[in-house]
């Protein structure tokens, strides 16, 4: 049984490391400009591309297959973005706080992330499997679908890789809570801890730059739905009334006359 | 009393001789292009007939429309908001291809291009979501005029009711008694269950007229509305990603001028005008117990244009007068709830649909002609509705949630109008004894005839423009000169098919006209990436890709 005292990892985050110019570009400005981009693109799409925000589903060609593999891949991505989040913003104090050991913790982490992770990539092979299978599915995949499901595939890979590294390498692994999630957390403070990211091992450094590779892109492919997701829905009025009037301005300024008062409707 | 307008339509089904003009006319204005392939804002139905999408009114399966739950309370039969959500990622009920049909063209080209031989070559049919060699098997009118009814016609789920319900004493007899043709668009109802379902809030109803359209800029393809819709008339354009429905051709009836499909008609059998309603009373009249009580309710709903206080809230409400003028001159108004003969198709969805139809007169006099009666005596034909039990509960079912007597009501009242006229055109005394016979005065029933059989094109059509000081306010104005060659033009871009702006409908027509007239080429020759469509052409030019390319003499073939 590994106690506390035991857990393997002896160096003092951000201290036995030397930071390179590479790390300081990596995980001093990438990230920076990653949310950059993300956010830019974003918005600049929501104003600019209202049109092409869409699921662009092919329910309509297929629907068996898609029937398994959509809700196994949503539904297990849903569960790696709650482990992240548990992961990487929630300090290892915390847990610690409330009593939940190190091993627990990463029994956990392993146990419910792994199936999440399998459940994730299942379900994206099997959704690939069928968009190269299903002849009208195929037909309607862009080139800008292709390159996304690399990254997306890439980034699923990679992060199933270190947890099952760290199942493989037991209590010897890599705790990524000294590691990765310091440096997560300090970005958001401006001010990042980039040896404690160096310090981290290289599955991990693979993992998070596919991932921010996946959120360049994001904006400018079809991943946009899920920024759009329908919350609302529990809380609108079931029938919607809107007036002529209001048709929807696209772009940043007003083109033409100014619109009329709407009349008191 | 909250009051509102809103455009509806009337079909006078006798007169429908199902030539699908309509339709043609309303696919070439609207859905004419790429992921719209199979759609049909306006479709035409044999009856019986499994209709388009096949039986998409077997709500046990679809889940379509409104269902009161255990206490009473009006709600999505597909489920509630959670369950919705919960479901998003793969929407399980949803009409695949093959419910409507695979779109198809066919290879043209082949008869002109294939190389000298014994066999005359032949135009294979391609489908247009592959792109490959198809087997035609369905369309969205396979079943016409009752073909493979032997085969096919117990899969009507109307039939297949009216059948268990009589403990199977009616033998598969529909073909040879009667049948008749049901166009249909979207309902434009007052409480849509496609706009309850979307998730996005993409679908809107207009404050102004009633049009229920999708916000293609909101819309974001999760498809609900699909499943939503009991009529199966919201579409899913598989190219753009987006939801389509009938538009009520706003851009034309904005400007006075009737939809496409009323415009074309060649039987003259739809109706246009305004109702005004009380939109505080929707739901509950939408809740009522009963389901064969719905249609009384939906009457409740409906204002009368006459009564003064009507008018007072409707001018409280900025309901311009013109718009109160031609409530009241409203030919809708009139078949609906004056005359009611007027029915909604399927009232027990519960979404109060705002297209009516004027059940078929048709198969029991010719029934009765055939059989060598006086097909035009109101004794026989009153004696023969009450006696063809079969026709009158297959219409029941379609318009009354199932209500015989209703049914036989206004079909008594088309019969008492058909007989009470031919008097007086054989020159004898009106015979105020048939109006009264069915509850109605000689002068009512002259009216009546006069809007339903001369139906003059200002009375079957009163449409009230949009208001022209709104003008800049209109659907698309302000920002039409972008377009001209704008992105929207593009055939695709770096986001997938069709993002980017979209053309808007006016400036697109506009263009598109203006080609057409101007151009000695055929139209759109560029944007059909290969295929040749002759639906398109107009004479002027050739297509591309209908005759082959010419060789000049001592050029390599």
């Amino acid at each position: 049984m590994v106690t506390l005292e035991t857990a393997p990892f002896e160096a003092e985050p951000g201290s036995a490391v030397e930071i390179t110019a590479l790390d300081t570009a990596l995980w001093g400005v990438l990230p920076y400009v990653m949310v950059v981009v993300l956010v830019g693109g974003l918005v600049w799409r929501y104003k600019y591309d209202q049109f092409g925000w869409t699921t662009r589903s092919s329910q309509l060609y297929e629907s068996k297959m898609l029937r398994i593999a959509s809700p196994l891949f949503h539904f297990g991505l849903l569960a790696v973005i709650a482990g992240h989040f548990f992961g990487l913003v929630i300090p290892m104090a915390w847990t610690q706080a409330v009593g939940m050991s190190q091993d627990f913790y990463h029994f956990n982490a392993l146990f419910v992330g792994g199936i999440a992770g399998v459940g994730t990539l299942g379900g994206i092979i099997l959704l690939i499997y069928r968009r190269r299978t299903t002849g009208p599915v195929f037909m309607a995949t862009t080139t800008n679908d292709k390159t996304m499901y690399v990254v997306l595939t890439a980034a699923i890979v990679f992060g199933l890789w270190t947890t099952l590294a760290s199942v493989f390498e037991g209590e010897h692994g890599h705790n990524y809570r000294e590691t990765v999630a310091p440096w997560f957390r300090s970005l958001f403070v401006l001010q990042p801890d980039i040896a404690a990211m160096a310090a981290a091992p290289f599955s991990f450094h693979l993992h998070t730059l596919v991932g921010m590779a996946l959120f360049v892109i994001w904006p400018f492919t079809r991943l946009v739905h899920a920024f759009t997701a329908p919350l609302h829905y529990l809380f609108r009025p079931y029938i919607v009334y809107r007036s002529r009037d209001a048709a929807t301005r696209r772009g940043w300024a007003p083109v033409g006359t100014r619109d009329r008062d709407t009349r008191n409707r | 009393m909250r009051v509102m307008a809103q455009m509806g339509m009337v079909m006078n089904l006798d007169k429908c001789i199902g030539c699908h003009t309509c339709s043609v006319t309303c696919k070439q204005a609207w859905t004419n292009r790429a992921g719209t392939e199979y759609v049909w804002f306006n479709n035409v139905e044999t009856r019986p007939g499994q209709g388009y999408p096949r039986r998409y009114e077997d709500q046990e399966r679809w889940h379509g429309g409104w269902v009161l739950n255990k206490r009473g309370k009006l709600v999505l039969k597909a489920g509630g908001r959670v369950k919705k959500l919960l479901g998003i990622f793969a929407s399980p009920v949803q009409p695949e291809l093959k419910d409507y049909y695979e779109p198809w063209t066919y290879d043209y080209k082949t008869l002109v291009d294939a190389p000298l031989g014994d066999d005359f070559p032949v135009a294979r049919p391609k489908s247009l979501i592959t792109g490959k060699d198809t087997k035609i098997t369905w369309s969205a009118n396979w079943d016409d005029d009752l073909g493979g009814s032997a085969e096919n016609g117990h899969l009507d789920p109307i039939v297949e009711k009216v059948r268990r319900e009589s403990e199977d004493k009616i033998k598969f007899a529909y073909e040879q008694t009667f049948m008749f043709y049901l166009p249909r668009i979207c309902e434009h109802c007052l409480n849509p269950s496609c706009m309850a379902s979307c998730p996005s809030g993409a679908i809107y109803k207009r404050v102004e007229d009633g049009i229920v359209l999708v916000d293609q800029d909101k819309c974001r393809g999760w498809r609900q509305c699909v499943t939503g819709c009991p009529y199966k008339k919201i579409y899913f354009n598989h190219k753009t990603g987006k939801a389509e429905k009938c538009t009520f051709c706003y851009p034309r009836v904005e400007v006075g001028l009737p939809t496409v499909c009323s415009e074309t008609c060649v039987g003259r059998l739809r109706y246009l005008g305004l109702f005004l309603y009380d939109a505080d009373a929707v739901t509950a009249a939408a809740a009522v117990t009963d389901p064969q009580e719905l249609y009384d309710a939906q009457m409740d709903v409906l204002l009368d244009p006459n009564d003064p206080a009507v008018q007072a809230a409707a001018r409280a409400q900025d309901i311009p007068e013109d718009w109160i003028d031609a409530a009241r001159r409203s030919p809708v108004y009139a078949l609906a709830k004056v005359y009611k003969v007027a029915l909604p198709l399927h009232p027990e969805y519960r979404t109060m649909p705002m297209v009516w139809y004027v059940p078929p007169l048709s198969p029991v006099v010719d029934l009765l002609r055939d059989q060598g009666h006086d097909g035009e005596d109101h004794g026989n034909l009153f004696g023969a509705i009450e006696a063809l039990r079969i026709p009158v509960e297959y219409l029941a079912e379609l318009f009354t949630a199932g209500d015989a007597d209703r049914v036989t009501a206004v079909l008594k009242k088309l019969a008492a109008m058909r007989s009470y006229m031919r008097g007086i055109s054989l020159g004898n005394d009106p015979d105020d004894s048939i109006p009264e016979a069915v509850g109605m005065d000689g002068q009512t029933m002259y009216e009546m005839y006069r809007l339903m059989a001369i139906a003059k094109y200002d009375e079957r059509y009163v449409i009230p423009k949009a208001h022209v000081e709104q003008a800049h306010d209109l659907e698309e104005m302000g920002c039409s000169l972008d377009f001209d060659g704008g992105p929207g033009m593009q055939d695709s871009s770096p986001f997938g098919e069709a993002s980017g702006r979209p053309v808007p409908v006016a400036v697109e027509t506009f263009n598109a006209l203006r080609d057409r007239q101007t151009s000695d080429e055929a139209p759109g020759g560029t944007t059909l990436r290969g295929r040749v469509n002759l639906l398109n052409w107009d004479g002027t030019g050739a297509p591309p890709g209908l005759f082959p390319e010419k060789h000049h003499p001592g050029e390599q073939p």
